[in-house]
């Protein structure tokens, strides 16, 4: 058997994705002009799967943190943080997420994916138990490879499951970690997070919840999903990332427990790789700063997520089953999805594809993520263009506006 | 279909706690992966799942998911890893059954 023998099945399913004639996986933004244009294939063209959620990637305050940044410290720390890696600036960076939780410690990383990594991974050990929502990101099926811990998954956003698998490990020994995520990548749902508070109460384990898509736009003050339900408390670890809401890239983890900091010399993502630039730093910093000063940002995010979702819904889309930053879009299979997709590309409006094995329950998706500085007119002229390219492929239909293709 | 395979070795070891017969996990385990199968080759016990039938990894797990709450047992993620063919999920089950 040869090296990529074993990759057989998905090369053929990626040479199908390739006969439509881009590849979605190798999309070039030749110049990107704002956080809602860049010029692709030569064409200018409305960005609406950026996961840059408030648009601050070009917001002149944090560009001016990170030039300064740069200008002071240098374009990279070249070491880890348990090294030459831990400047004041990342040190400040965690106090101010700490605090922004009311949380007593907080620890950050170079990326979101290395933070769930490393923390899920050494928070449970041998002997101890992790129970992980099925539609988990593969950051976190990653840590479960990594962990020594049983890991057992639950049904997605399904309270009773989580507690039958909870239940059937009645008083056997060991620490229970339960997974959860704020909003999900691919439909945006929310996880019902009160409720899975309640059976880890009941079971006494631990909860740790990914806020990567909800950080900023749930809550009054944009904590995520665990400030919109009312259980911070509740929550025994948060992760989250820089490379969202926060327009740049870098991971934290934050937790009351007293004896966190232990990590620091345990969790190996964390210890083994260069910590994040001081302009990364700088910029975050800002962009934390203006979360919290411009509560409208969370206000014009929804608002436009209203106009997509409620347009496509009115046209008879199949969508997410709620409200979010995701506007996830079902398509009947993998070539339509892919037909779909690059249909939109030529018309001149980039959204991602997902399509399986990336997606839960094999389901294929046109994945929009909305930005607060979004248009309306820019919102109202994609599900135009969404309207008349589903109709010509008969993913909706013309007049009783029922929904045909697409199941969950 | 339905692979009947009530054997005296398992009856012995089962009849203590538990009245779960093999011939009842076989049966489910081959409904679930009937969709998947090839061609006109049944689903038997000596079927490697993850080979033999057209299902991918993340619906073995999904199907696992089903089997879990059918039978009232936890399977592991890093024991599903190590089932390779039906009988052996049919047996992990019958045996996480049995220690409840
Ligand atoms: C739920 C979830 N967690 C973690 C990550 C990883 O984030 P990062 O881009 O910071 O590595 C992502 C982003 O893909 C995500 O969707």
């Amino acid at each position: 058997m040869g090296l990529f023998d074993r990759h057989a099945g998905l090369l053929e399913a990626y040479r199908d994705v390739r006969t439509t004639g881009y590849d979605p996986f190798q999309i070039r933004m030749e110049r990107v002009l704002s956080p809602t244009e860049a010029i692709i294939n030569g064409r200018k063209t409305l960005l609406v799967g950026t996961n840059n959620y408030f648009g601050l990637t070009f917001d002149p305050s944090c560009m001016e943190a990170a030039i300064e940044a740069i200008r002071a410290e240098g374009t990279g720390t070249t070491g880890s943080r348990i090294a030459n890696g831990s400047y004041s600036e990342h040190m400040a960076l965690e106090q101010e997420i700490a605090e922004f939780y009311g949380k007593k410690h907080c620890m950050v990383f170079t990326t979101g994916y290395q933070a769930n990594l490393g923390i899920i991974s050494t928070l449970a050990g041998e002997g101890d138990q992790l129970l992980i929502d099925a539609d988990s990101h593969a950051s976190i099926y990653d840590a479960c490879k990594m962990t020594q811990a049983e890991v057992v998954r639950f049904k997605h956003n399904d309270p009773s499951s989580l507690e039958a698998r909870l239940r059937r490990l009645g008083d056997r020994p060991g620490n229970r970690v339960v997974v959860l995520e704020g909003i999900y990548s691919m439909l945006g749902d929310t996880a019902p997070l009160r409720e899975f508070v309640d059976v880890c109460k009941k079971y006494n384990a631990y909860v740790l919840i990914d806020e990567a898509h909800s950080l900023g736009a749930l809550g009054e003050t944009g904590r995520g999903l665990c400030e919109s339900t009312g259980v911070i408390d509740d929550c025994h670890f948060i992760v989250g990332t820089f490379s969202k809401t926060l327009g740049a890239i870098g991971g934290y983890c934050v937790s009351d427990d007293p004896d966190f900091d232990i990590l620091r010399v345990t969790v190996r993502s964390y210890m083994f790789t260069a910590s994040l630039p001081p302009s990364i730093v700088a910029s975050v910093r800002q962009a934390l700063k203006v979360v919290k000063a411009k509560p409208e940002l969370r206000k014009q995010l929804w608002d436009n997520v209203a106009t997509l979702y409620d347009g496509l819904a009115a046209q008879g889309f199949k969508l997410g089953p709620e409200h979010g930053p995701v506007v996830g879009v079902h398509l009947p299979d993998r070539m339509v999805a892919i037909g779909f997709w690059r249909a939109m590309l030529d018309a001149g409006i980039y959204v991602n594809v997902a399509v399986p094995p990336a997606t839960p329950n094999g389901v294929s998706l046109l994945r929009c993520s909305v930005c607060a500085v979004h248009t309306p007119e820019q919102l109202n002229h994609m599900v135009e263009v969404m309207t008349g390219i589903g109709r010509q492929l008969g993913v909706i239909d013309d007049r009783t506006r029922r929904v045909i293709g697409g199941a969950r | 279909m339905i692979v009947e395979n009530d054997g005296i070795a398992d009856t012995l070891e089962l009849r203590r706690e538990s009245t779960l017969a093999r011939g009842e996990v076989m049966g489910e385990i081959c409904h679930h992966l009937a969709p998947f199968q090839v061609g006109e080759k049944p689903v038997a016990g000596d079927t490697v799942i993850a080979k033999d039938l057209t299902i991918d990894s993340l619906a073995i797990m999904d199907m696992v998911m089903e089997l879990e709450d059918r039978f009232d047992v936890s399977i592991p993620m890093n024991v599903v890893a190590e089932i390779h063919t039906v009988d052996q999920l049919a047996d992990t089950i019958l045996k996480l059954h049995a220690r409840r």
